[in-house]
């Protein structure tokens, strides 16, 4: 293969216009994705992480654009594409699934027929084949009696059976990156868990290389090879899953595992929450974004805003860390 | 299925025995006893009351009601007061020119509804959908029988392109008979496409926030794909709503037109028989709209669950 990774995401600036102004909800953002790899992107809601992800598959509502950037697959530059050369890539090379299956399907055709739809559109067989190809694909992600379900509607699948619906929708054309948006969100935990334990099998058994998008580090650490932390459009820390989970370097991700409540904790021991809210997108604070909520910051956070540098195993944006010190719960208080 | 047309047809009942009584008492509320009518000069209280006899009106208003409803259900209309033709004839022999003036004023305005708001939902705010919306206000607010005269004019009068009136059977001259039915189509259609349009419009528009379009476009389907596959049919839910009601009102509908265009199906004959005093004739008409509007009705509720999936016949 010609190229040296299979996605490359490189400084990519997505903004989105709202009522009072423009939010820069991806704001420089570059990460590289190998086949076959699991990478997770963690942040809270509006941290960016759903907008790089469609940023990827140039699928950003109306009221988004990419204005910066570059995003590479298979040596491809995908933001340089026409749409119809865009078209031939989405759900073929790149799937993607989302977080609310109950929405995310149509609820006036058969799940056969829109499982189906994939190859119809891009290996042009015929609707019948397609609901074969649909009906094979049910039973790979444990959809039981698969040729009674292809005929169905979504309203009568659950909800745990339409994202598994949705699963086999993007695995039907063998594409070598599934983008996965929350797609457990929605769910039951032991739903979760079932969908998680088959995104985790069709992985090892196919190759795909999966991003996988959550706010449930619980499942970061289950899945994924490497994570990026998202704060605020911007990655704060990057690294492999176990140093990242071991011994962050930004006192968001330290925040985050922190607040986690553990089973072998005091059962009295009050729950640790961020303090603060998520920073107002349009208005966002000079500096470091996270300085406000920041147990740890130092007078240059507000001042000035830190790149994203190596701090031992991994990449962090924070002044504190990469001047060499530790993250640790004294000072969180 | 049949089991639910059949419980439906039966929840119709209700509704048209109120109806039959409106209707009913529609002649019975109106001025002037008809004794007086038939008898003329003589109208000593014995003359009278023989006739009341003979007319059955002696009887009380329940039992004349039930009678009347026993006539109508056998398909006995009762006779037109001024030509003494059967109304159920009279009405019958209109009806193909109304239908075909019905049928094709409703296709003209699904042709020009469905795509022109399709357009101008997909491409909101554009010049596009800004002349779609003037057309629309336009369409609604000008009376029809006015688009009606304006089209006479112009392309009959001053263009010679279409006839100004008059009604060839379809099945007579096909080609003829839709050079005739053009202008009084779209002069009865206008209205409705204008409305259609806005309902089109407004359910593209929420139709293409779903989650199920992104899931679409993600497959890498084309955006046209999108629209007219995936959406289309989703947004046209409510649209039959409209529709329904407007199938129900093309006999309503059609009076003015008709008589803008000396087009002979039912509207005129409405108008005629009001003229005329022609009550017989004016309670069938009526009855028939009422009737049409509930079928309307029934067939809504099956395109609906025909759309969508989630609404069941049980």
């Amino acid at each position: 293969m010609a190229f040296a990774h299979l996605l490359e995401v490189d400084d990519i600036h997505s903004h989105l216009a709202v009522k009072d102004g423009t939010v820069r909800a991806v704001d420089g953002v570059s990460f590289k994705v190998d086949a076959g790899e699991t990478l997770g992107i963690v942040g809270e809601s509006g941290s960016g992480k759903s907008m790089t992800a469609l940023s990827i598959m140039r699928l950003l509502p109306r009221s988004g654009s990419i204005v910066q950037g570059k995003v590479t697959f298979k040596g491809r530059v995908l933001t340089e594409l026409s749409e119809d050369e865009m078209e031939a890539i989405r759900g073929t090379e790149i799937a993607m699934i989302f977080q609310d299956p109950m929405t995310s399907l149509n609820p006036v055709y058969r799940t056969g027929w829109q499982v189906g739809e994939p190859l119809r559109i891009h290996r042009h067989v015929d609707t019948r084949t397609s609901i074969r190809a649909a009906a094979d694909l049910f039973q790979k992600v444990g959809i039981p009696d698969a040729s009674k379900r292809v005929t169905q509607f979504p309203h009568m699948f659950s909800g745990g059976m339409r994202q598994r619906a949705m699963i086999a929708m993007g695995l039907s054309t063998s594409p070598s990156l599934l983008i996965a948006d929350e797609p457990t969100t929605a769910l039951d935990v032991t739903i979760q868990a079932q969908i998680l334990e088959l995104l985790r099998t069709l992985n090892r058994d196919y190759g795909t290389a999966t991003i996988l998008i959550t706010h449930n580090l619980g499942v970061v650490a289950g899945m994924c090879d490497r994570v990026i932390v998202m704060y605020a459009g911007r990655v704060v820390e990057q690294g492999r899953t176990e140093d990242v989970f071991a011994r962050p370097e930004h006192p968001y991700t330290w925040s985050l595992l922190r607040s986690i409540p553990r089973l072998d904790a005091d059962e009295h021991e009050p729950l640790k929450p961020i303090d603060g809210s998520p920073p107002d997108m349009v208005r966002l604070p000079a500096g470091c974004k996270f300085t406000p909520r920041c147990p740890f910051a130092i007078p240059r956070c507000a001042a000035e805003e830190p790149e994203l540098l190596t701090v031992r195993d991994q990449l962090s944006r924070c002044w504190v860390t990469q001047a060499g010190a530790t993250l640790d719960g004294d000072q969180g208080g | 299925m049949t089991a639910y047309v059949l419980r439906r047809l039966l929840l119709m009942l209700p509704v048209a025995f109120l109806v039959t009584v409106g209707v009913f008492l529609l002649i019975h509320l109106s001025p002037g006893d008809p004794a007086l009518i038939i008898l003329g000069e003589d109208r000593s209280p014995q003359a009278i009351a023989q006739v009341h006899q003979e007319l059955g009106l002696d009887k009380p208003l329940y039992v004349q009601y039930v009678i009347w409803l026993g006539h109508i259900v056998h398909g006995d209309w009762g006779r037109s007061i001024t030509t003494h033709q059967p109304v159920a004839i009279a009405i019958t022999e209109r009806l193909p020119a109304t239908f075909e003036l019905g049928l094709t004023a409703l296709l003209w305005s699904l042709l020009v509804a469905i795509p022109l708001g399709t357009i101008a939902a997909v491409r909101r705010g554009s010049v596009a959908d800004q002349v779609a919306t003037g057309i629309t206000v336009a369409g609604v607010s000008i009376p029809n029988f006015f688009i009606g005269i304006v089209l006479i004019f112009v392309l009959s009068v001053s263009l010679r392109l279409f006839p100004f009136g008059g009604y060839v059977p379809f099945l007579q001259d096909p080609l003829d008979s839709l050079r005739h039915v053009a202008l009084p189509a779209i002069a009865l259609g206008t209205a409705g496409a204008a409305i259609n349009m806005r309902f089109t419009r407004s359910s593209m528009i929420e139709v293409l926030n779903h989650d199920y379009i992104r899931t679409a476009r993600a497959k890498g389907a084309s955006w046209r794909r999108v629209v007219f596959v995936h959406a289309l049919k989703n947004a046209l839910i409510p649209v039959v709503t409209i529709v329904g009601l407007q199938i129900g009102g093309i006999i309503e509908g059609a009076v003015v037109t008709e008589t803008v265009f000396t087009w002979p199906g039912v509207g005129r004959l409405a108008v005629e028989s009001i003229f005329n005093r022609d009550y017989t004739v004016v309670q069938g008409i009526v009855l028939l709209a009422a009737f049409s509007y509930m079928i309307a009705n029934l067939l809504v509720d099956l395109a609906y669950a025909w759309l969508d999936p989630r609404i069941s016949y049980a």
